[in-house]
């Protein structure tokens, strides 16, 4: 069943979902990597809760002009322009008083959002509002989806894309250095409101699949997810699409596979899922590498150590040091050094000076960046590099006066 | 002439027409963070090829007045021209070195990343990083002895590491007017010394380089020009003739000994 739905063999409005889902989730992972590099992830929240009253104005005004309250452009329409009024206030809120944007976003998000939902209960006394299934859009609901709607969504995603591929120079620009980006002619407000109004574009668009309250989720975890795996912007930003279409095709697709299973949610626990992933399996940034590379680098600190206490001629005490000391053939169990050992200990006690040496000298600024107290030299030098190094130590000397 | 009369309401004397020729003429420039003026009134013409080092006490409003001649804050009144224009016409011939702790280094970002970033006006909204562009990149980190490290992570960079990476963004912008904020603040001795060669080869090519500093002791060997402030503009001009110890006097007050300022003073003399 599930093989079925990934492979588009679930019938017409399941492909139709899919193929909106995951167009949705890659406008939503570029869009929220910005978002995320400017560290102003919570506004879409606020964003996002501000579309309700919005949804239920629009739906109460088509009802009564006699139209489709249901009519997606039109709901789309209402929750843009009350999604863009809760951003204006919380920019207000936030420059022009006292007042942080944390608390603005809080003020925000419950104050449209409450109002929303007392205009929800004024639909549902409405003669036609029984059967508006607006409370769909809190969460998303996908079942009668047209193909009008995909249209619509698949046009609002695509248009979306083409603008972060515009803008992302400055967005990049803004995010990293706000006061760098003003003197070089850039007006950090202006490239936040056009960030700010692609999420708001996403956030429309993501309403009828995702719904309004989870479309934070396909926003923010796609780039804290692609994190994981890059250091660089550009990357992110791809990998973070990647990640969002992948969630939102996977996701509807499960969704499909079984009744009742609500497409929004399964599509952010999709989502989720690969985060989790991530978290732990990611190379340099993830969980488990850095525990690993704890583990490992703490070794051959104590290898270390105990080579130089070796050389010279110190007990050593440590038991984790001795173990590994012992296990690699260059001690006894009792800490006496076998010949391996103290070949190894005089190496140490050498390179040690040596480094001391590459500290000193400018021309090897960038080696000596790389020292960590571990390294060998000679993965950082040349022989030659190393000879000349010898030079200035000079060879091995007996005791002078 | 607004800035004009806002002199003379001060009780200023009228300053001279802005020199068309300065590279930065700064008239009447007030910049204030709630209601307490952080810079008041101040007039400046920075000579053109010169160094010169901006010197006050904490708080006297050295950072706020280079960010207010790159319209990084706005001031509260008065005028910047840059080159005899306003900024926004002249702004590709200024270039700024912000405060490297302005900024957090974990953003994904490579040290040549961030020194293309000195391109952006030329790359433009789509235009493509090209081999060239690379290569100009390269070549600014050469020149703050950076190359080794294109390649690296900025969060793995030292203080004084981050801080050439910054300065090489600006060499990438080829502009005529260096604005540094604290380049010298919290580095290490080899980056002190690359960074201030390379604002001295910056000097030697004519181009003009404003700096704030913080470090009296070095004012005189860094710099031929200095602009002393404390709020309000203290003196400005030739270090042989403004860094004086009158003039250090009323910049700082209380807060520097006697016997430091005359041995300061005795070193610019």
């Amino acid at each position: 069943m599930l093989v079925d739905a990934l492979t588009l063999q679930l019938g017409y409005n399941a492909t139709l979902v899919a193929i909106g889902a995951a167009l949705l989730g890659i406008s939503a992972g570029v869009t929220g990597t910005f978002l995320f590099l400017r560290k102003r992830a919570l506004v879409s929240d606020a964003i996002s809760h501000a579309t309700l009253p919005g949804v239920c104005l629009a739906f109460i005004l088509m009802a009564t002009l006699g139209g489709d309250g249901r009519n997606l452009a039109g709901l789309m329409l209402g929750s843009a322009v009350s999604a863009w009024l809760g951003l204006v206030c919380v920019q207000v809120i936030s420059h022009k008083t006292r007042l942080a944007e944390d608390a603005a976003i809080g003020a925000v998000l419950s104050v449209f959002f409450g109002f929303g939902v007392v205009l929800l209960t004024v639909i549902q006394t409405m003669s036609s509002g029984r059967q508006a299934g607006l409370d769909g859009l809190l969460l998303g609901s996908t079942a009668g989806m047209l193909y009008a709607d995909a249209l619509i969504i698949a046009a609002g995603g695509a248009i979306t894309l083409a603008l972060v591929l515009l803008l992302r120079r400055p967005m990049t620009l803004v995010a990293f250095d706000p006061q760098y980006a003003t003197s070089i002619g850039i007006d950090p407000r202006r490239v936040d409101m056009m960030t700010m109004g692609l999420v708001m574009a996403v956030t429309v668009v993501g309403l009828k699949i995702v719904g309004l309250i989870l479309i934070v989720a396909l926003l923010i975890i796609p780039p804290v997810t692609a994190r994981f795996w890059t250091e660089k912007s550009a990357n992110v930003v791809l990998i973070a699409g990647a990640i969002g279409g992948v969630s939102g095709y996977v996701g509807a697709a499960i969704s499909a596979s079984a009744p009742a299973l609500p497409t929004g949610p399964i599509i952010v626990l999709t989502c989720f899922a690969l985060f989790v992933l991530s978290l732990f399996l990611a190379p340099e940034r993830g969980v488990l590498a850095a525990f690993l590379r704890h583990r490992r680098f703490q070794k051959r600190v104590h290898l270390r150590q105990g080579l130089l206490a070796l050389a010279q001629q110190q007990p050593v005490y440590e038991p984790l040091t001795r173990r590994l000391l012992a296990r690699e053939g260059l001690a006894r169990p009792d800490g006496v050094p076998t010949e391996a050992g103290k070949a190894r200990a005089a190496k140490a006690l050498r390179d040690e000076r040596r480094w001391q040496v590459v500290h000193r000298l400018p021309e090897y600024e960038g080696a000596a960046s790389l020292y960590d107290g571990l390294r060998d030299i000679e993965t950082v030098l040349t022989s030659d590099q190393i000879s000349e190094i010898d030079a200035t130590i000079g060879g091995p000397k007996g005791v002078t006066a | 002439m607004t800035h004009l009369e806002l002199a003379a309401d001060h009780g200023h004397p009228v300053a001279q027409a802005p020199a068309a020729d300065s590279p930065l003429a700064i008239r009447g420039l007030t910049v204030s963070y709630g209601e307490k003026p952080a810079v008041f009134s101040i007039d400046a013409t920075i000579a053109p090829g010169s160094m010169t080092a901006i010197v006050g006490p904490n708080g006297a409003g050295k950072s706020t007045m280079l960010k207010a001649a790159l319209g990084v804050v706005s001031p509260l009144s008065g005028t910047v021209t840059v080159f005899g224009q306003p900024l926004d016409i002249q702004r590709a011939r200024v270039a700024y070195v912000p405060q490297r702790a302005s900024i957090d280094w974990d953003f994904p970002a490579r040290v040549i990343d961030v020194v293309l970033m000195g391109l952006s006006r030329e790359l433009g909204l789509l235009g493509r990083v090209r081999d060239s562009h690379r290569k100009t990149a390269l070549d600014c980190l050469s020149r703050v002895g950076m190359t080794d490290f294109a390649e690296r992570q900025i969060g793995q960079l030292s203080g004084g590491q981050q801080q050439r990476v910054f300065l090489a963004r600006a060499l990438a912008q080829e502009a005529d007017l260096y604005l540094l904020d604290e380049p010298f603040a919290g580095v290490d001795a080899a980056t002190e010394k690359a960074i201030i060669d390379v604002l001295k080869s910056l000097k030697d090519q004519g181009r003009t380089v404003v700096a704030v500093h913080h470090d009296l002791s070095t004012v005189t060997e860094y710099f031929d020009h200095v602009f002393l402030i404390n709020v309000r503009k203290v003196a400005e001009g030739p270090v042989e003739t403004t860094f004086t110890s009158a003039n250090l006097q009323d910049a700082y007050g209380g807060r520097l000994g006697t016997g430091q300022i005359e041995e300061l003073a005795l070193a610019a003399g």
